[in-house]
């Protein structure tokens, strides 16, 4: 019989302990512990610099840890993994690109196989399908060059889901996005991360637009990481405990919040 | 049909001469492969690096005049030893446009040197320089036939890694493909395609087959190959109207090339402009 706890760790998709990485010279984090389930959506946040990209680079395995250990799938992390969708944090595509956007979505399931590809009817209806996930149909035909930063990030989540991964690495995917836009892209995460189960780790900058929908939230800074529920981590108390200096959570009567303290503000009071 | 019978007789008039119809055959095998991997400069942004290519490949092609080799030999060593400099430079080297620009100067000064050090000066220097696609060889033609193939081979092989490294590198790089192999595959591929590009427009009217049809057709169409197709299309057109035109005026073929491909550039954003005037962007109008 499995007990509970066997249970817990085989369903933990992702798990470290004692991680640290960062780069030869410099250690950029240190203490990641860690444990992620299927289906959950996670935050990612913290000042430029904490090491968030780090994180990702660590979990898509283009990257080593400096010590300590990550496990993806219980096994250590394999770079092109392709259970892992990913969409990295980028400007925009060159304004002269006239390449439809239906053939990026379609390279994101077959761009690694080598050959010319006689136009596959199954690679066509996945593509269409993980447009039609992101409510992006009607893009399919257009040029890359000249979608809006909203539209594109669409066509980038299109990509990475369209090999359906058990995990989703989105980052910095609402940078440059008006509030509107933002709230709907974050509608559609949230849809697709429940609606398939997918783990989504998000990183962003401003928590509270967030707020409604995650899980847990990673607080990167000072080379530390605060993981759990929000509410747990985002207190004056345990940041103040975790980082060793005086940190202040304030809330506003909406329930956002603002953390002051930690080398920069990390949110904004609405 | 309603051809016209002066025109059959040109032709026929014209394809009696061998020179003619080497010209034809080795204009036809280029204008098929510098169509099709100049897609991807464009794609990628690399025609300065395709530029730098067949100006380094001068330097190999006037030190082979020199020495006593064919010039396709200097001018292949000269450009693949470029594509593999740039290749080793790393993933963004092809557009670092500072460097480059400084290495070609010197392979144009360079091969200036070679070619005043031989005797037959200028006649050489034109036509490595502006091309001499009626002077091709029986030999010159197998050779491109062969490398030909081998571009194109190399390029269906790499066809579908290659249009995701250059369209979206990072979840490329990401998704663990060999992306330095794929660079440096496809710089090499550029570099064999520009020296025998090089027998029929010359290195300075490079671009008029690399990179004018393979723009041309990017706005003609979003996706990657019928965009390749209609690419090589415009290629062959330029090619043979330019043969065709060359043989009955005392002008130079390469200008004629040069200029179809410009004027077919120049007629389709014109007609976007007339289509879609409110789009300043000039993007696409068909799909």
């Amino acid at each position: 019989m499995i007990g509970p706890k066997t249970a817990a760790v085989q369903s933990n998709l992702i798990a470290a302990e004692n991680l640290a990485a960062g780069y030869r010279e410099k250690t950029v984090w240190r203490g990641g512990n860690f444990a992620f389930g299927r289906g959950e959506f996670i935050a990612v946040i913290g000042p430029n610099g904490a090491g968030k990209t780090t994180l990702f680079r660590v979990l898509l395995g283009l990257q080593q840890p400096i010590s300590g250990s990550i496990r993806i799938f219980d096994a250590p992390p394999k770079r092109g993994n392709p259970r892992i969708g990913y969409v990295p944090q980028r400007h925009m595509i060159d304004s002269e690109t006239n390449v439809e956007c239906l053939e990026l979505v379609r390279l994101g399931l077959s761009g690694k196989q080598w050959g010319f590809n006689p136009f596959s009817h199954k690679e066509r209806d996945a593509a269409l399908a993980a447009l039609e996930a992101v409510g992006a149909t009607e893009l399919a035909h257009r040029p890359l060059g000249v979608l809006s930063g909203g539209e594109l990030q669409r066509i980038f989540l299109a990509e990475a889901l369209v090999s359906s991964p058990d995990i989703l690495l989105l980052d910095e995917p609402l940078s440059n996005l008006d509030l509107r836009r933002e709230t709907d892209l974050l509608h559609l995460i949230n849809d697709v991360v429940r609606s398939r189960g997918v783990t989504a780790l998000l990183i962003a900058h401003n928590i509270n637009p967030l707020l409604p929908h995650l899980d847990k939230v990673m607080y990167m800074a000072n080379g530390r990481i605060a993981t759990g529920k929000p509410s747990e981590v985002l207190r004056s108390e345990s940041l103040t405990a975790l980082y060793g200096v005086q940190v202040e959570v304030l809330r506003d009567p909406h329930g956002n919040v603002a953390i002051i303290g930690v080398e920069e503000h990390h949110g904004d009071m609405a | 049909m309603t051809i016209n019978p002066n025109l059959l007789a040109d032709l026929q008039q014209m394809w009696k001469y061998e020179f003619m119809q080497h010209a034809f055959e080795a204009g036809t095998i280029v204008a098929v492969i510098a169509g099709i991997t100049g897609y991807f400069v464009v794609l990628r942004r690399s025609a300065f690096t395709a530029h730098a290519f067949s100006e380094i490949g001068f330097a190999g092609a006037a030190g082979a005049v020199l020495w006593g080799i064919p010039p396709i030999v200097g001018l292949l060593l000269g450009s693949t030893i470029g594509g593999l400099t740039i290749a080793a430079l790393g993933r963004r080297a092809a557009n670092r446009d500072t460097q480059i620009g400084i290495v070609l100067a010197f392979a144009l000064g360079l091969g200036l040197l070679f070619i005043s050090l031989y005797a037959g000066y200028a006649t050489e220097a034109y036509s490595i320089l502006f091309g001499e696609i009626l002077g091709i060889s029986t030999g010159a033609v197998l050779l491109t036939l062969v490398a030909g193939a081998a571009v194109l081979m190399v390029v269906g092989v790499l066809y579908r890694p290659l249009l995701f490294a250059s369209l979206d590198e990072d979840v490329a790089e990401a998704k663990g493909m060999p992306m330095l192999l794929i660079g440096t595959a496809f710089l090499l591929v550029v570099a064999v395609a520009v020296s025998f590009a090089v027998q029929v427009t010359g290195v300075l009217l490079i671009f008029s087959l690399m990179v004018t049809p393979a723009a041309t057709a990017q706005y003609l169409s979003r996706r990657p190959q019928r965009a390749m197709m209609i690419s090589v299309g415009i290629a062959l057109m330029a090619t043979w109207a330019g043969l065709f035109v060359g043989y009955y005026t005392p002008y130079p073929v390469s200008f004629f090339i040069t200029g179809i491909a410009f004027g077919l550039y120049l007629l389709v954003r014109g007609l976007q402009l007339v289509i879609k005037p409110h789009r300043l962007s000039g993007l696409p109008v068909a799909s």
